[in-house]
């Protein structure tokens, strides 16, 4: 079973997001780090990069195998993680705290589209 | 295998030396260059004896594994024996020290043996015309994809820029047409492995330029419905690309120009049996029909001469030693033998897709994939045990189709006594994983190393050897 | 009917017809529609025999003349010891596959280990990747992957000094790739750092590629070009030649971010053009961008030291279609040739190559202008390469020099012709050499 935080928005390509203000923080599920595996490598958009909903904003890498990730709103990179560059496993360690990217979102309604915990959960239950 | 932990940098003390070159009596030397275009300290290389060099890399062949020392069940790559006449006839003299660019009143030998060459691979296929340029196969899909869009763009039809790739194709595939401009569109397998008529069938409007398939596939099915894919492929205007990786299947029973493909390439280090060099040179010569013949030249150089020339030679020789008595049993004997594994195991190993198989099969693991204590035999640890018994590892989690891939390939060059030693081999490992699961969980136990840390190296990257 | 590579009895194959439940051969090609099996005997030569195969080829072989090689355009004759024709012949190396099974593939992934170090010593670089099919498909290769690290700029600058198939190939490349590829014309013999400079001006240039010998033989001074090229936010790519870097300024002396070449030049045989092998060096910070395979040192679950392929997820089998490029077979047994060769020649066989390679072809320069045939087309520093503007047609020079058993004179354009000296030519073959030239004096 993967851990599932309350209070964060989630993505179907498993992401989950954080708002405080126009500002969101973007990371990846613990389903998602649990599937990769060991985590070798984080792709990630330069700051001031634009990004726009479900297009594809980076990449996180295992040893086998690579999956993209995909911004669940529009906006503007103001942070990236760089704690991820020198030790990209901890995303596996806890996919929470370790955020990827911090983005200004063009258009705060976006996260309305995405799923609550409640709902993630039920759709991770249907992939497991 | 023996173990043997040195490089040769290890070896290298200052003032010895490796060569015999002459003193030379030349009045200037690069001595003569002006400053700046010297370098101001000499390469680090290695300073070793002749003796220690020749002993560190025959100490080193003896870690690897390989054709002439065991079975390579890798499927699509098709590791047959590599005839050692080949070779011979390879480094033969009378082509060494011929220049690329000499005049060709010098080199008709070469330009006859290079045009034989692409005459047999052309009786074979059905094609029409040959290049012998590419280096490689991933190097002829991407030769044979530009010359597709060449096609297009040498019409006007400007707008095509997708092509169709199977979700089961070799990852060459997409990545040949990333490279070549082309925008990847996949098309789904039916649960038979097989394509999905009913969606690639929506996928084919004006803006593609074609498909790309591998027949057969790489669950190593024949694509039975080839016939109604050409069709509806042509009528929407594109054309088929042959991936060539698994043709020793139908070597001698199918051409692919009868099949109803456009463009192919072959890999001469499978079917034709030029030796994998550890991952090459091979070569990729690329097939066409008749009317797209003229648009070769079209495209531009793809490689520096005439191609690995030394590899065509090689692959000729394997043609011609077979000949038309022999090369009409290739296939057959290939796909006979994997027919013969695949049912020799299908009450050990999960067989998702029962039916007659061609050069080629997938198992999805063990048929028993819980051990008992709850703990998974993975394909990897299937794979690790074999290398103890004296095997190399089928190619494990590809087709991505499944998650516990083990994907075999007998060829037509191994006898039934390695088949059933092989076939042996693998139903004790399916009795390990229920009696000794550790036994595979820490295996393999007998090779020079064990499991290196995959997730180590991609992280704490060390690609050269420093003092 | 046996033959020799097929092992199967007539009793085994019905013992594995039998298993499979078929009855005949024809039987495992049932799923094929009917019409599309071929019927009747391809129309190839009967077999033969081993016999037969050597008088084949002798008979081929006969049919080319060997000549004495005074050229190189990207292809040189260089000696190679006889040691690694018999280390590259080990059936071990020879006869094995890609190294994905790193427990059974220690040796192939050690010299691979040895052969990115070696490149990288000889270009200053910190990365090297396993190998590229040959010199001009790097060079198209390293174009390519400048695209890749600059992001969102579609353009490349290479100089008209390169050798003309290198600017083919990566023409070809870029044209079908959709990336801009533009030639700045050279400025006596040396590529133009001013109209480089002018080019990267519009911002929308990703790579600058040059040579550090340039298709006239001259060896190139790129002082300027890494700050010019840097300024304008782009990589400098250096196109050498590897055997010359045990003497000349490396890539990374130069500032170049990425060197690429053919290291042919270490050891390998003409061949007729092929296999060769593309080399592929860049700095750290863009080895995710390096395409092709690459080789790093690990421990094993008993703590040894092991070798494997890593950064896999760069590469098509992981990436596919978003994979740095789509090489997967690639030139490994050139790569071992290659480091066999590093090993013998060590740092002072090398260079004694190259001052071997130096003198003869000093010599054949002086002494080709001694004959009043050909005056000099730029009068700049060269290494084993040179041209010459001829006074006779290049085409005669050319089959005068045939007539007498010598490749040389190859015609570069604009009356200019290349001569080429490695340490391989002799004294007396040079001398041999500017007598046949000499003849056409009389005429």
């Amino acid at each position: 079973m993967s851990r599932i935080i309350e209070g964060l928005s989630y993505s179907e390509s498993h992401e989950w997001v954080k708002v405080d203000g126009d500002i969101a923080t973007i990371g990846i599920s613990d389903f998602a780090q649990k599937s990769m595996g060991s985590i070798v490598y984080v792709d990630m958009p330069e700051e001031d990069d634009r990004i726009e909903q479900n297009e594809e904003f980076g990449a996180v890498e295992s040893v086998k195998a690579a999956s993209d990730l995909y911004s669940p709103v529009s906006g503007v990179v103001t942070e990236r993680n760089a704690a991820l560059e020198d030790e990209p496993g901890l995303l596996n360690k806890d996919p929470y705290t370790n955020w990827i990217i911090r983005v200004r979102m063009d258009n705060p309604a976006e996260i309305e589209a995405l799923m609550d915990a409640a709902a993630y959960s039920e759709f991770v239950a249907g992939q497991e | 295998m023996k173990n043997y932990d040195r490089l040769i940098f290890e070896l290298s003390r200052e003032g010895r030396c490796g060569y015999s070159l002459p003193e030379g009596s030349w009045e200037e030397n690069t001595g003569c260059l002006p400053q700046n275009l010297r370098r101001e300290t000499r390469p680090a290389l290695p300073q070793v004896s002749e003796p220690d060099v020749v002993r560190h890399y025959v100490n080193l062949s003896g870690m690897n594994y390989s054709v002439d020392t065991g079975f390579y069940p890798l499927g699509s790559c098709t590791m047959k024996y590599n005839p050692r006449i080949d070779e011979e006839l390879a480094s033969h003299p009378g082509f060494a020290h011929l220049h690329p660019l000499q005049p060709e009143e010098t080199v008709q030998g070469a330009l006859q043996l290079c045009r034989e060459l692409s005459d047999c691979l052309c009786k074979l296929t059905g094609m029409a015309a040959f290049t012998l340029n590419p280096c490689a196969g991933a190097h002829g899909e991407l030769t044979g994809l530009m010359i597709m869009r060449q096609y297009h763009i040498s019409r006007g039809d400007l707008k095509r820029t997708r092509i169709i790739v199977p979700d089961s194709a070799h990852g060459t595939n997409p990545a040949s047409a990333a490279v070549c401009g082309l925008e990847v569109v996949q098309v789904r397998s039916t649960p038979e492995g097989l394509i999905d008529m009913d969606h690639l069938r929506p996928l084919l409007d004006d803006t593609v330029a074609g498909i790309m398939m591998t027949n057969p596939n790489t669950l190593g099915l024949f694509e039975t419905g080839i016939r109604e894919i050409v069709k509806c492929v042509h009528e929407a205007g594109g054309l088929l690309y042959y991936d060539g990786a698994n043709m020793n299947a139908l070597l001698g029973k199918v051409r692919p120009a009868d099949m109803g493909f456009d463009i192919m390439h072959l890999n001469l280090h499978k079917t034709f049996s030029t030796p994998h060099g550890g991952g090459g040179p091979g070569a990729g010569p690329v097939g066409v029909t008749a009317s797209l013949a003229g648009l070769i030249p079209e495209i531009g150089r793809v490689s520096a001469f005439h191609g690995n020339f030394g590899v065509l030679m090689k692959a000729y020789a394997y043609i011609l030693s077979l000949g038309r008595q022999n090369i009409g049993r290739v296939g057959p004997l290939a796909v006979l033998a994997a027919n013969y594994v695949k049912e020799s195991l299908k009450d050990r190993y999960r067989l998702p897709v029962p039916s007659l198989c061609k050069h080629e099969f997938v198992y999805d693991g063990l048929a028993r994939q819980d051990a008992g204590d709850g703990q998974q035999v993975t394909t990897l640890d299937i794979a690790k045990r074999l290398l103890d018994y004296g095997f190399h590892a089928p190619t494990i989690y590809f087709p991505l189709l499944f998650h516990q891939s083990i994907m075999i390939e007998p060829t037509e060059t191994e006898s039934l006594e390695t088949l059933d030693a092989f076939i042996d081999a693998m139903r004790r490992i399916a009795d390990e994983a229920e009696s000794s699961l550790g036994l595979l969980k820490s295996a393999p136990h007998t090779t020079p190393v064990r499991r290196p840390d995959e997730t180590l190296a991609a992280t704490h990257l060390k690609l050269t050897w420093k003092s | 009917m046996a033959f020799a590579y097929f092992p199967h009895t007539d009793e085994d194959i019905r013992a594995m017809l039998s298993k499979i439940g078929a009855v005949s051969l024809d039987d495992l090609y049932a799923d094929v529609p009917g019409d599309m099996l071929f019927k009747g005997s391809f129309d190839i030569p009967d077999a033969m025999s081993e016999m037969e195969l050597r008088r084949k080829f002798d008979g081929l072989a006969s049919m080319n003349i060997p000549l004495k090689v005074f050229c190189g355009a990207g292809a040189y004759d260089h000696y190679s010891p006889a040691v690694v024709p018999a280390i590259i012949s080990r059936a071990e190396f020879l006869t094995s596959y890609t190294p994905y099974q790193a427990e059974v593939s220690q040796g192939t992934l050690r010299y691979i280990f040895e052969f990115q170090t070696m490149m990288c010593m000889l270009t200053g670089l910190d990365c090297s990747n396993a190998s590229m099919y040959d010199g001009p498909t790097s060079a198209a290769e390293a174009l390519l992957m400048s695209v890749a690290c600059t992001r969102k700029k579609r353009r490349v600058l290479v100089s008209g000094t390169l050798l003309p198939h290198v600017l083919q190939v990566a023409g070809t490349y870029c044209r079908f790739h959709g990336v801009g590829l533009t030639v700045i014309p050279h400025r006596s013999g040396v590529s133009d750092l001013e109209a480089i400079r002018r080019e990267l001006q519009a911002g929308d240039v990703a790579g600058v590629m040059v040579p550090g010998i340039n298709r006239f033989g001259i060896i190139e001074d790129l002082s300027g070009f890494a700050d010019a090229v840097h300024d304008a936010k782009a990589l400098l790519i250096v196109y050498s030649d590897p055997s010359s870097l045990a003497v000349l300024t490396t890539p990374a002396g130069w500032g170049a971010d990425i060197a690429c070449g053919d290291a042919q030049t270490l050891g390998i045989p003409l061949s007729f053009g092929g296999p060769y092998i593309g080399f592929l060096c860049c700095r750290q910070e863009h080895v995710r961008k390096l395409p092709g395979r690459i080789v790093g040192e690990t421990v094993d679950a008993d703590g040894r030291r092991a070798f494997v392929l890593t950064l896999q997820a760069r590469e098509q089998h992981i990436r596919r279609e978003k994979a740095t490029s789509n090489i997967c077979s690639n030139e490994s047994l050139m790569a071992l040739y290659v480091t066999v060769y590093l090993s013998l020649m060590g740092p002072d066989g090398l260079k004694r190559v190259n001052d071997l390679s130096y003198g003869g072809a000093h010599y054949l320069h002086s002494r080709l202008l001694a004959t009043g045939l050909f005056s000099e087309a730029f009068d700049k520093p060269f290494l084993k390469e040179f041209v010459l503007r001829s006074k006779v047609p290049a085409g005669l020079l050319q089959k005068t020099l045939v007539e007498k058993g010598f490749f040389g004179a190859l015609s570069c354009g604009d009356g200019l012709v290349s001569f080429c000296v490695t340490e391989n030519r002799s004294r007396e073959e040079i001398d041999a050499l500017v007598d046949a030239v000499s003849s056409l004096k009389a005429n």
